[in-house]
């Protein structure tokens, strides 16, 4: 049994370095590197008595069997294929999280975190709530503007929980689309490249997105330079994440074709947040803030953004 | 049976007796009854009760129905770990529940037509979708619990929801102020609260233990949409 553990043990620890070394084997399913070692070890730790040739039988007809289960991978349209993306753990979640916070050169998320077993809960669930968080932090900080200058019309602003979910979900699956579907093009000009499946690149964009949920609940501070800050902060911390996500693949591609595609990720990157910023946290403009007199020329359904210090300085 | 626990012992020396063969010694006593029906008594019941409830009165079905919707209202209020709103689910409860919380929260007056609050439509497809995404999402972490019980524990939930809805209702015919908003955020927060407790008490289980958290963490999400969607409410 010692002898089985060592040998699991190891290879635990080569996979993530031989993944480094050689990306084409990120695309080979788990279960194909397991499966000679897995019946090995059943086949030793069984019993002592088996002569020779029956373990080697042994070995083949585990062999037929597992090959057998491979097979019968599940279709398309059953359950059980769907519920392949979601067999993860909450440790797991958790600690993919934790690896999207902190961008480290030489430790590529897809090959240490990932480790061939995109999910698709977290990217899922990051979406629904940054979505949710931004409707809600929007119409919050409409309600304390209104606190402050009572001649802003409040409403609850419904609309915007579903103009926030259709751009975050379109964001989070057009984009990885696109993005796969080129370096797939890539690859069939430069054959050397490795590749991510699409899962592993919707994982990547789904996670990227996490950093977004504490910076739109910071925007709540109606201090402008601050939520500038704040935002131009989360942005680079989720851009570089992405580029060093992305470099391990692209690197292998013309210096050119290189830089552009980082650049159009982090530019597609940076237009989300201020877009999210400039169509949720509208700052006012100065001619809404004329005396009363002049209020009932407005339209009575005109949305009025919330206020930002240009009142705060007036007041 | 004495004589046949004994006979392997002399085995060796008698000669070898048939199995059982002092099984034919033994008479049956008079007293003990042996004979009795092999159908199973329970199926004419079951037919008895088909037919009773096709002949009976239209207010029998309804107050039955009542009824039951009305206890499962009683074990969401007072939430302890029991078995009923798994085993005897059913979907009126969400449906009523769904229904009055959309019709209250519907916007009253046409002026602010982009701005307002959920229309009727919204509310029922966040409520019926969010519970259906909830539910899948449970089932695909492989959770044992089956669709619809899972769709008619989470509908049961919403109703704190729908009485935190009520008491705000009451509360805005008050004059509007900073103590107005207090009482209405209280109450939403301990209703939601409410809420949450009530329907982790009967999900948790079913999930396996290491993922717990990540099935609870939509429902969290799916009540405080609908908490905020409460709060936010102004009548015009």
């Amino acid at each position: 049994m010692a002898a089985a553990h060592e040998l699991t043990f190891h290879e635990f620890e080569e996979a993530s370095d031989l993944l480094v070394e050689t990306p084409d084997a990120a695309t080979l399913s788990r279960s194909d590197q397991l499966t000679p070692q897995g019946h090995v070890t059943v086949a030793v730790g069984s019993g002592g008595s088996y002569g020779a040739e029956e373990v080697v039988e042994e070995e083949s007809d585990k062999a037929a069997l597992l090959q057998e289960k491979q097979k019968q991978q599940p279709g398309f349209w059953t359950f059980g294929y769907y519920q392949s993306f979601f067999d993860v753990d909450t440790s797991q979640v958790l600690d993919r999280i934790k690896g999207t916070l902190l961008p480290r050169p030489g430790h590529n998320f897809v090959w240490h975190h990932l480790r061939n077993q995109p999910d698709l809960y977290g990217p899922f669930w990051i979406c629904a709530t940054l979505a949710f968080v931004l409707a809600i932090t929007s119409n919050l900080t409409l309600a304390l503007a209104q606190r402050r200058d009572p001649s802003i019309h409040y409403s609850p602003q419904f609309h915007k929980v579903t103009v926030a979910g259709i751009t975050i979900y379109c964001y989070a699956w057009l984009v990885p689309l696109a993005l796969w579907g080129f370096l797939r093009w890539r690859k069939g000009i430069q054959e050397h490249m490795g590749t991510y499946t699409f899962l592993e690149t919707v994982c990547v964009y789904g996670y990227s997105l996490f950093v977004f949920i504490p910076m739109v609940m910071l925007w709540l501070i109606p201090v402008p330079w601050l939520q500038w800050l704040f935002g131009g902060l989360a942005l680079a911390l989720s851009a570089t994440w992405l580029v060093f996500t992305l470099w391990p693949i692209v690197r292998e591609d013309t210096r050119l074709v290189a830089a552009a595609l980082l650049s159009a990720v982090v530019l597609l990157h940076a237009l989300l947040a201020l877009g999210c910023k400039l169509y949720f946290f509208q700052s006012l403009p100065p001619e809404y803030l004329v005396p009363p007199s002049q209020v009932p020329s407005l339209p009575p359904n005109v949305p009025l953004p919330p206020t930002l210090p240009r009142s705060m300085a007036t007041s | 049976m004495a004589e046949a626990a004994e006979s392997p012992g002399n085995a060796g020396t008698a000669s070898p007796r048939p199995l059982f063969a002092g099984l034919s010694d033994i008479s049956i006593s008079q007293d003990i009854p042996v004979e009795g029906e092999i159908t199973i008594p329970v199926r004419s019941q079951i037919r008895e009760f088909d037919s009773s409830t096709l002949n009976e009165s239209v207010q029998n079905t309804i107050m039955r129905d009542l009824k039951a919707v009305g206890k499962k209202f009683m074990h969401v209020l007072y939430p302890r770990k029991s078995n009923t709103l798994l085993r005897d689910w059913d979907l009126w409860g969400p449906l009523i529940l769904c229904v009055t919380l959309a019709l209250m929260l519907q916007r009253g007056s046409a002026d602010s037509e982009k701005d307002g609050g959920p229309q009727f439509a919204e509310v029922f497809v966040i409520v019926w979708f969010g519970a259906v995404t909830i539910t899948l999402n449970s089932k695909l972490l492989g959770g044992n619990i089956s669709f619809f019980q899972s769709l008619c524990v989470l509908g049961y939930c919403i109703l704190p929801l729908t009485v935190a809805m009520l008491i705000c209702r009451l509360v805005l015919l008050a004059e509007p102020g900073p103590v107005n908003f207090m009482v209405r955020l209280f109450v939403v927060i301990v209703m939601f609260a409410w809420s949450i407790v009530a329907s982790t008490a009967f999900l948790a289980d079913s999930q396996p233990p290491n993922r717990k958290a990540l099935a609870v963490y939509p429902v969290f999400l799916f009540y405080f949409v609908i908490s905020w969607m409460i709060l936010t409410f102004t009548p015009q």
